[in-house]
């Protein structure tokens, strides 16, 4: 579209014209001298980034924007969000018109490299699945040969769909719209079988975007899950303290969990005895500094955006709509994948 | 010219920072340097910041498997082919609706544009509402609102709407009809096709020659259709009136066989008609009002019917004023069908995209899309401009 192509011309010429955004920690001063962070959010998937009536922006994608902003300000009310598309965000992220990423994206290969970019987290870990109308009486994901299968182009989902029906030698017909809401009106309209996407975003879609007079019950989501989708914020190549920054914002918000630090008890651990939970909430100093932000940083990100679990609950666990299991994201200590360094 | 006037007259000799010879190069050798070293500084520069990035450069990504698949291909295309193979369906998808919007906006438009010059006086009020409302309301609303009317009015395959005893089909997938299986014969029919346009024109030409020598007509358009149609279907009945053909069948989620016009692409094609029509029909009624109204008082005087004046005196006039906007207007469409993106039709925009966000390589595609709209839009440029001359008034 017109905008996109503006977008992407945007990019070009800001690559050809801007030099010098190398020397490390170029970026995080630009962000300071600037006061705030400038972080590339989705266009609107309910739990993971989505701005209300009032353009305030939730979810658990947004809620690492705004740890990284207490971390490097103290104050997670300084990000400026810029909603991009799938096939926008990497060239907005390239071109420097947002600082960092964070709208579910997944950690490739070719991103890491290719692109230019860093991945220093994994903030929810998912998989590809589809979604279908009960209707047609489908079961699995095998059953879906000759199917019109709605996706959202500049994804792996795009790609992993193309490789799933190879591998399984079935054939499918993509309908491929850019903007999120288009491609969603597209399935409910019927106008393709099946909308695959992120797990994720197919149970925040069924939960909160399902037309009137349909309802979230008229569909069902198959159980195969046919790819690996680790999501997490990205950055560019070349300012390793950011990214640093970025790392442990998240690793922070696990910590903290783990530790049972939460945005209601921060205060009175602050009065632990326990050198781990004294070295991360900096009453022990140290951290901070090696970081470049300020000692207190872990207690700016739990009490204004809450450790990891919380965040997990409020945006997309029980405590929202979505209803989502915490699964894989669970911490390591019950199970799942979530696992931070020790932050010492 | 201006140069050499100046120094004719004088002999004097001036300073050489005087000599509007040498002071005309030197600023011209400046600007050629100025200019050279801006492209020199961005590219360098452009290089510079993407290894600094890491980000890859140069077209090798070509050649690597694409990966995704699309859902509209007028040639063979899978997820293993390369990306080049991947832009090169998005090309042909933009051309496809490129050439057929032109040609029939400009039926379309023309009917209309002579239609708001009816005397009569509803359909003169009907052209003029048309115009007016399609040409206010901007393309890309269009599109919405006829993709949305296309996928949300027709039912889903399985109760789709059955047409000519079960042969043809329309539902929310697209209209599917029957096509002849591929058949060696076709070749020899295009072939055929060819013949019989060449003959068309011949007998036009003779027929027109005869009307002025004896001033007897001839319906050498009538004639010239049948000679095109029937041309081919003679190598059709003389290569054994070959009549396989291929049926659209429901088989699991969609049809199978026969081919099919698919919702994005009737979408995008319908709202480039019905938008660009009706600048064309403003710029055929400009054309025909430009023409003095003696033009078709004469007409009219000499016992020409108004079809006939307005096909043998009017246009042919009117055609000088209406051909070199028409030129924009195609170039139009063309560039506006790179909306396509907005409702889902895989053209060339849709497969630079994801060939950008797969390869991150934004500046590289950005010239491929750059250049194929370029030479598409030069072609037709040259083209017009070529057919303006063919009708410009010609003195003898």
């Amino acid at each position: 579209m017109i905008k996109n192509a503006i977008a992407v011309g945007v990019a070009a010429a800001s690559i050809a014209g801007f030099s010098g955004i190398a020397h490390a920690g170029k970026d995080l001063d630009a962000i300071k001298a600037r006061g705030s962070l400038i972080c590339g959010v989705g266009t609107g998937t309910a739990g993971f980034g989505l701005a209300d009536s009032q353009g305030k922006w939730t979810g658990l994608d947004v809620d690492v924007c705004r740890a990284v902003a207490a971390a490097i300000f103290g104050d997670s009310e300084k990000v400026k969000y810029v909603p991009t598309t799938a096939q926008q965000r990497f060239t907005a992220l390239q071109s420097g018109e947002v600082d960092m990423l964070s709208r579910t994206t997944t950690y490739t290969l070719t991103r890491d490299t290719a692109l230019g970019f860093d991945f220093p987290g994994i903030n929810y870990y998912d998989g590809q699945g589809f979604m279908v109308n009960k209707k047609l009486g489908v079961k699995s994901a095998k059953e879906l040969n000759g199917a019109t299968i709605c996706v959202s182009p500049g994804t792996t989902t795009e790609l992993n769909l193309a490789d799933y029906f190879r591998a399984n030698k079935l054939s499918f017909k993509p309908v491929v719209i850019e903007k999120a809401d288009e491609i969603r009106a597209a399935f409910f309209s019927g106008r393709c079988d099946v909308y695959t996407t992120d797990a994720s975003s197919l149970y925040s879609v069924r939960a909160a975007n399902v037309p009137a007079p349909q309802k979230a019950d008229d569909f069902i989501i198959l159980p195969e899950i046919i790819s690996k989708e680790p999501l997490g914020p990205v950055v560019r190549h070349g300012d390793n303290q950011l990214a640093d920054i970025v790392r442990w914002a998240h690793f922070a918000m696990l910590e903290a969990e783990e530790y049972g630090i939460n945005s209601k008890n921060v205060d009175q651990m602050l009065k632990s005895e326990d050198p781990v939970i004294k070295r991360i909430l900096g009453v022990t100093p140290g951290m901070g500094k090696a970081l470049g932000v300020d000692e207190k940083w872990v207690v700016n990100i739990v009490k204004q955006v809450g450790n990891y679990g919380e965040s997990f609950e409020r945006n997309v666990g029980m405590g929202s709509v979505l209803k989502i299991e915490r699964g894989l994201n669970k911490l390591w200590t019950k199970g799942g994948l979530q696992y931070a360094p020790p932050i010492r | 010219m201006a140069v050499e006037a100046v120094r004719a007259t004088s002999d004097t000799k001036v300073a050489p920072w005087n000599d509007p010879v040498i002071r005309g190069w030197v600023f011209q050798i400046v600007v050629v340097g100025l200019v050279a070293a801006l492209a020199w500084y961005l590219v360098s520069n452009t290089l510079e910041n993407l290894a600094r990035q890491k980000i890859a450069t140069g077209f090798d990504f070509l050649g690597r498997e694409a990966g995704f698949a699309i859902g509209d291909t007028m040639i063979a295309y899978s997820p293993a082919d390369t990306y080049a193979r991947a832009i090169w369906v998005g090309i042909l998808n933009t051309l496809r609706v490129a050439v057929i919007g032109i040609i029939l906006t400009t039926f379309l438009g023309t009917i209309i544009g002579i239609g708001r010059l009816s005397p009569n006086w509803l359909l003169a009020r009907i052209c003029a509402i048309y115009v007016e409302i399609f040409r206010n309301v901007p393309l890309l609303l269009w599109l919405f609102l006829i993709y949305k009317l296309v996928s949300e009015a027709f039912p889903g395959p399985r109760q789709a709407i059955r047409m000519m005893g079960d042969t043809v089909f329309l539902s929310n997938r697209g209209l599917y009809f029957p096509v002849p299986i591929a058949a060696p014969i076709h070749k020899w029919m295009g072939v055929g096709l060819i013949v019989g346009i060449v003959g068309a024109w011949a007998l036009h030409r003779w027929a027109t020659a005869r009307q002025a020598r004896t001033g007897e007509p001839f319906p050498s358009i009538l004639a010239g259709f049948g000679i095109v149609l029937a041309a081919p279907f003679l190598v059709w009945l003389l290569g054994g009136a070959p009549s396989a053909m291929s049926w659209p069948a429901l088989k699991g989620f969609n049809f199978e066989g026969g081919t099919v016009i698919q919702p994005e692409f009737a979408a995008l094609l319908l709202g480039l008609v019905l938008y660009t029509s009706a600048f064309v029909a403003e710029i055929v009624r400009s054309g025909i009002l430009a023409l003095h109204k003696g033009q078709s008082e004469a007409a009219a005087a000499i016992g020409l019917s108004r079809g006939q004046s307005m096909r043998l005196v009017l246009l042919p006039q009117a055609l000088r004023v209406i051909v070199p906007p028409m030129t924009s207007t195609y170039l139009n469409i063309t560039k506006n069908s790179s909306l396509a993106i907005a409702i889902g039709y895989p053209d060339l925009v849709a497969s630079i995209n994801v060939t950008i966000n797969q390869t991150g390589q934004a500046i590289e595609n950005i010239l491929i899309i750059m250049a194929a709209y370029l030479t598409v839009s030069l072609s037709i440029s040259a083209f017009m401009n070529w057919y303006n001359k063919q009708i410009a008034l010609k003195e003898r």
